[in-house]
């Protein structure tokens, strides 16, 4: 039988905040253990918690670049559960009047559009982290408790289960990093933790309505981890049911390095997280002004700018695609256009050798080496003739090292390309008579010679002979012969 | 219940709680007999709204005062009992 996966993902995002959502302790990255921390966010009692507004704020804004409905009305509740990480027994987060819902946002995946709605996206605190002594978390005798990242305002952003692959789950988590870094408010670095994703995953035999039992997949902390573990799931699930058997309801845990789902340990009873209205927290409303004050300050979204680059430019897709699901990608690429690189070229560079050199050095769009207005020299200098494409690829890799200008390597290197016909022509004479076998070659209907003969002059010009003029010397020479 | 609220009870104490939480019960009870369905929801006891603070950071605990009530500590960290 062939089964389709359904998937609803769940993501979290830290907010690029000063201070935490209800404390003014500061939400830095990396701090000695327990220094950002004061009686709110350690929940001393008596304390009272006060909403920061840039969280508001930053919710807002996510919400209508996510298509969404803002709640005029909202409040926070707490979401009762005993595990150390939470100081309070309790985390802050909103239950049934969440500040956004209904949204949307689309995606393509192999030239198909999907739209994946978007139920809900509400505020809340962050825990903190345990460090667990001993090997793994049940061997422990003992977990050490940092609270610093506790009371970190995060956004859970919820989509309905409108997903139908792991291909299209990448998609959407992808879609949905570039619109909070265009909005401003995460960073969204998996890796770090501030861009977070569980899945919900089911089954179901192609053309049936109803869903499958689903299970959901915690601890996915890499785009690549979204892609494997929702593939894995499905699979699991499907083979299990062909081999006649059920799937549990269950929540799992990706293990990246064996790439496979495991069952967490089992619950002792049903989860059920008491929810009620956190009286520490007065509710709030949100009016027509403020959320048109904020809708004002929304940049291009990452479609209007992909459809922008399509029309404005002449990109096909693919590149307007690749260019735009970054937003400092698509800030490099726009300085570059603005600095006078033709913007085709410009995206081909920067989606071949450009994004090779970042990946190589491990390295985040930002913090390339190569200035824009330097890449657009490079370009310039190919549109100009003074050196060749492959010339410039040379250039370009001592750009990156060096962080020169490409017109100071091409002076100090000597690169300038030969397009001086009569100094070509005098060599081109020289290759061809010591190379009589290539002319027979030719004679006799042998094309490649050409080439053979060409590679020996590069070898001759260390590559700075003009290719174009190169050919059309050597086939004018041999047919002459 | 005593469960999810990680208490736990003596024989005669379960059978004390039993007889208050039923009398609860048959308060509310009481209560489901009225018709609220044209009763907002009360959120919140007082009638105040959007009480917020700036994006500005203050002074925090130093780690010597985050821990000063910390049954055992390690390191900086608060250590706590195995949890699984």
């Amino acid at each position: 039988m062939k089964y389709e996966a359904v998937i609803g993902l769940e993501v979290h995002t830290e907010l690029r905040t000063a201070t935490k959502i209800f404390c003014s302790c500061k939400t830095s990255f990396g701090a000695e253990p327990n220094t950002n921390v004061c009686p709110v966010c350690l929940g001393l009692p008596g304390v009272l918690p006060v909403l920061n507004k840039k969280v508001l704020e930053f919710a807002v804004r996510t919400g209508l670049a996510l298509n969404c409905e803002i709640s005029r009305f909202s409040k926070f509740d707490r979401k009762n559960y005993y595990y150390p990480d939470l100081p309070k027994n309790f985390q802050t987060s909103q239950y049934d009047l969440p500040i956004c819902e209904h949204g949307h946002l689309d995606i393509e995946v192999d030239g198909k559009k999907s739209t994946i709605r978007i139920t809900r996206a509400h505020m809340e605190e962050d825990a903190g982290k345990l460090v667990h002594h001993g090997t793994s978390i049940t061997d422990s005798d003992y977990s050490l408790v940092d609270y610093n990242r506790t009371g970190t305002p995060l956004l859970e952003i919820v989509s309905e289960p409108d997903i139908r692959s792991a291909k299209e789950a990448v998609a959407y988590m992808e879609k949905l990093r570039a619109i909070l870094q265009y909005c401003g408010v995460s960073d969204c670095k998996m890796e770090e933790g501030s861009l977070r994703c569980d899945a919900n995953i089911s089954v179901r035999p192609v053309g049936q309505k109803e869903l499958g039992t689903k299970t959901e997949i915690k601890n996915i902390n890499s785009f690549r981890g979204v892609e494997r573990a929702i593939e894995y799931e499905a699979m699991r699930q499907a083979q299990l049911l062909e081999d006649g058997g059920t799937v549990v309801q269950e929540t799992r845990t990706w293990d990246e390095k064996e790439g496979v789902t495991k069952s967490m340990r089992k619950k002792e009873e049903a989860n059920d997280y008491r929810y009620f209205p956190e009286p520490d927290l007065v509710p709030f409303t949100v009016s027509d002004e403020y959320i048109e004050e904020i809708r004002r300050t929304l940049p291009e979204l990452p479609d209007a700018r992909k459809a922008r680059y399509m029309a404005e430019y002449g990109l096909d897709a693919y590149n307007a695609d690749y260019l735009t699901n970054d937003k400092d990608r698509a800030d490099y690429f726009e300085a570059m256009v603005a600095a006078g690189a033709d913007p085709k070229d410009a995206a081909n560079w920067l989606m071949g050798d450009f994004a090779k050199l970042l990946s190589r050095d491990g390295l985040e769009m930002k913090d390339a080496p190569v200035k824009a207005a330097d890449m657009a020299d490079l370009l310039k200098l190919i549109t100009k003739g003074t050196i060749s494409g492959k010339i410039a690829k040379q250039v370009f890799s001592e750009m990156w090292t060096s962080g020169k200008t490409p017109e100071t390597i091409v002076k100090e290197k000597g690169l300038v390309q030969i397009s001086d016909t009569g100094a070509l022509e005098e060599l081109a004479d020289r290759i061809i008579a010591a190379n009589p076998q290539s002319v027979a070659d030719f004679k006799a209907g042998k094309k490649k010679a050409v080439g053979f003969l060409m590679g020996q002059i590069m070898k001759e010009t260390k590559g700075k002979a003009n290719p174009q003029i190169v050919n059309g010397i050597l086939t004018k020479k041999l047919s002459e012969q | 219940m005593a469960l999810l609220s990680r208490l736990a009870f003596g024989p005669e104490e379960l059978e004390e709680m039993k007889a208050s939480m039923n009398s609860i019960l048959t308060y509310m009870d009481e209560l489901n007999q009225y018709d609220t369905e044209k009763v907002e929801p009360m959120v919140h006891a007082v009638e105040q709204y959007n009480v917020m603070r700036d994006d500005v950071p203050h002074t925090s605990f130093t780690n010597e005062e985050a821990l000063l009530n910390a049954p055992e500590k390690e390191n900086g960290y608060f250590k706590v009992p195995k949890i699984i």
